[in-house]
């Protein structure tokens, strides 16, 4: 998949380009206003217009989905790409009973008779961890609690078997007793469907429990890309060093937690050559010029010029272990 | 400290019950009895002078109807509130005693009026508590306040729309400092704000604290950050408190069922890969909570005498710096330390 994308003149999104396997999980984090949620919106085919793909492809098992009519894009919409959003009130429909709308998705894009529809159905809500499912189909929404809720949009994501999964900060709105549950859920149905998913999500534990590989977005770009292990442990972008750093740490206290200092600059004004030029504890002058392509950085993928070996960085040689 | 002052803040087993009930006719049509929702339920915990306490505890569990409480937004149902050993209607009876007590708000955006530039914002509480003689000592006080919030002075022209969201928290703590308080309380201060500027206010917020000798209730759902910033800590599960200990001892040796759970089940970042053990079950209504202890319905050590009986605030056996409300820490039942057998096994 590759989605370059750029929104009116404001540039929304700049080259990015990524690919998730088969039963992969890539995680994707970032501050508000990364452009973490436009990525997901892109390839699902829902960017609010005037948003607009620009430029680049969207390639789902090697056929390009991003220049599909709308009908054809609707089709593979649920069928082969479901989609999981923060709040699950406003992605369930109020007026229908959750087991209609399991059955609606699933004869929507599958040959299935009523009863088989219903059958499954029910099975669904079981699996996603509904008590009393079989009764518990013909309830509204509004019956369900906020975790029970989710389960539903989960079950509904997965009922017509997508090969991928756009979660967009799926257990943002929920509690941590309850985000445990749904986390452990979307995992083991990733892992027993060998379905793919895109974790949407600003929550870095989220992302150490759950993906495989981890990309970091900054200003609408990817500021590093790798193993999820590389990226926690290891991370070599000097935004995601900061980032790691400056996340509160639960197994001991800190005097003073590492700050990145200023904030993200706004779209409209993002800084010419690398865009975390003017909070970067490392900027030298190439990065006040010229934009970092994503470059090999030892393990994971960092658009830092510190990681140029055709061009060292000055003072590049004592700071490559720190 | 010394130990003869009072504590900044008590509460002595403040309750604050809500009427949910439907409409009268409605009510008498059905034939259904009042509803009363006990978002606080008798709390009970004292704030020492120039320390941090924290509240934490998943929505609706009453923390902050306790620091809507504490600075008199509510009215307590039941018990008091005590501010500097005066009980709160006269601790806030004069404008120069509640020049003393100020509050930090969840929402950045919410909170600041979009009308008004900066500067203004800031100087209302100085106004209206007359903590300045004329316009030049009043900007001479903005530009100190803006500051000593990392922010510049030439910032008070601005609007708050010309800020992000952890300026406009900068802009929220430097109104509440306007007024030398001695005491503040957070509601969730960071959790609208992105992790790394999170940082730069607990930071803000900590040496403010070393500055000015300020004592903070903060409240959170955000174990992690709670350990960086508090003294002690206090575990509330469906508006009572379950268990109240030094920061440290809470995050080592966490003794009451729910915190131990509630520790298991953050994501964190070491990725040990060991399998975590959810809580199974949800929080239930706290307008129908359980009988005897509010968490038996999810806890793995619950027996007859916690559906009956409900627990009392004690110090924990093994230990007493901790108090908390269980039966199996009591009994001697909790193994801690031990992976509780058979956490209540997850619905997932």
């Amino acid at each position: 998949m590759n989605s370059p994308t750029r929104r009116g003149t404001l540039v929304a999104l700049h080259d990015i380009s990524f690919s998730i396997a088969p039963g992969e999980v890539l995680g994707v984090v970032g501050e508000s206003g990364a452009g973490k949620s436009m990525t997901g919106a892109a390839i699902i085919g829902l960017l609010e217009p005037p948003g607009r793909i620009a430029g680049g492809e969207i390639r789902l098992n090697g056929r390009r989905i991003d220049n599909l009519p709308y009908e054809q894009m609707r089709r593979i919409r649920g069928r082969e790409i479901g989609a999981i959003f923060q709040d699950p009130l406003t992605t369930l429909n109020p007026l229908h009973t959750v087991g209609d709308q399991l059955i609606e998705t699933m004869q929507t894009h599958m040959d299935l008779s009523a009863r088989e529809a219903r059958a499954r159905a029910v099975g669904w809500l079981e699996m996603v961890g509904i008590p009393a499912a079989a009764q518990r189909v013909q309830s509204y929404p509004h019956e369900f609690s906020g975790g029970m809720r989710q389960r539903v949009v989960i079950a509904l994501a997965l009922c017509a078997e997508p090969k991928l999964i756009v979660a967009d900060e799926p257990t943002t709105a929920l509690d941590v007793s309850i985000q445990a549950q749904v986390i452990a859920l979307l995992k083991r149905l990733a892992r027993e469907k060998g379905t793919s998913m895109m974790l949407i999500t600003h929550d870095m534990g989220v992302i150490a429990e759950t993906a495989d590989r981890v990309a970091v977005m900054y200003a609408g770009r990817i500021a590093e890309i790798g193993p999820v292990r590389e990226v926690v442990k290891h991370p070599r972008h000097p935004y995601s060093v900061g980032l790691m750093a400056s996340i509160p740490p639960l197994d001991r206290r800190v005097e003073q937690l590492a700050q990145i200092e200023g904030s993200m600059p706004r779209l409209s004004a993002i800084p010419p050559g690398c865009p975390f030029n003017p909070r970067c504890p490392r900027v030298f002058d190439r990065c006040l010029v010229e934009r970092p392509e994503l470059l090999e950085a030892g393990g994971t993928r960092a658009a830092c010029w510190l990681y140029d070996e055709a061009r060292p960085a000055p003072g590049m040689h004592e700071a490559a272990d720190a | 400290m010394p130990d003869t002052a009072p504590d900044m803040l008590a509460v002595e087993d403040l309750a604050r019950y809500f009427d949910v009930s439907r409409p009268w006719l409605q009510r008498v049509l059905v034939r259904e009895p009042r509803r009363t929702l006990r978002a606080v339920d008798g709390i009970s915990f004292a704030v020492p002078r120039g320390t941090t306490l924290s509240l934490v505890g998943e929505s609706g569990c009453g923390k902050s109807t306790v620091a809507r409480l504490v600075v008199g937004l509510y009215r307590p149902t039941e018990g008091r509130v005590l501010f500097d050993g005066l009980d709160l209607d006269q601790a806030r009876a004069t404008a120069e005693q509640r020049r003393r007590m100020q509050m930090i708000f969840q929402d950045p955006y919410a909170s600041l009026n979009p009308r008004w530039r900066v500067r203004d914002i800031i100087a209302e509480p100085l106004r209206a508590f007359g903590l300045v003689q004329g316009r030049a000592d009043q900007q001479a006080r903005v530009a100190e306040l803006l500051n000593q919030v990392g922010l510049s002075p030439l910032d008070g022209e601005k609007f708050p729309h010309e800020f992000s969201g952890g300026q406009r928290q900068r802009i929220s703590i430097a109104r509440a400092l306007s007024s030398n308080p001695e005491f503040l309380v957070c509601d969730e201060p960071t959790s609208a704000l992105d992790v790394s500027v999170q940082a730069q206010i607990l930071n803000l917020m900590k040496e403010l604290q070393r500055r000015l000798g300020l004592t903070y209730l903060f409240i959170s759902h955000n174990l992690a950050v709670v350990r960086q910033v508090s003294d002690r800590i206090g575990v509330m599960y469906l508006g009572r408190l379950v268990e109240l200990a030094p920061a440290e001892t809470l995050f080592t040796a966490p003794r009451h069922p729910y915190t131990r759970a509630l520790m298991e089940a953050i994501p964190d970042l070491e990725m040990s890969g060991r399998q975590r053990i959810p809580v199974g079950g949800e929080v239930p209504s706290p307008i129908s909570p359980p009988p005897g202890c509010p968490f038996h319905p999810r806890c793995p050590l619950a027996n007859d005498r916690c559906r009956i009986e409900p627990p009392a605030l004690i110090p924990a056996r093994g230990t007493p710096q901790t108090v908390t409300a269980c039966h199996a820490v009591e009994e001697g039942r909790d193994h801690p330390g031990e992976a509780i057998p058979g956490l209540a096994p997850a619905a997932a």
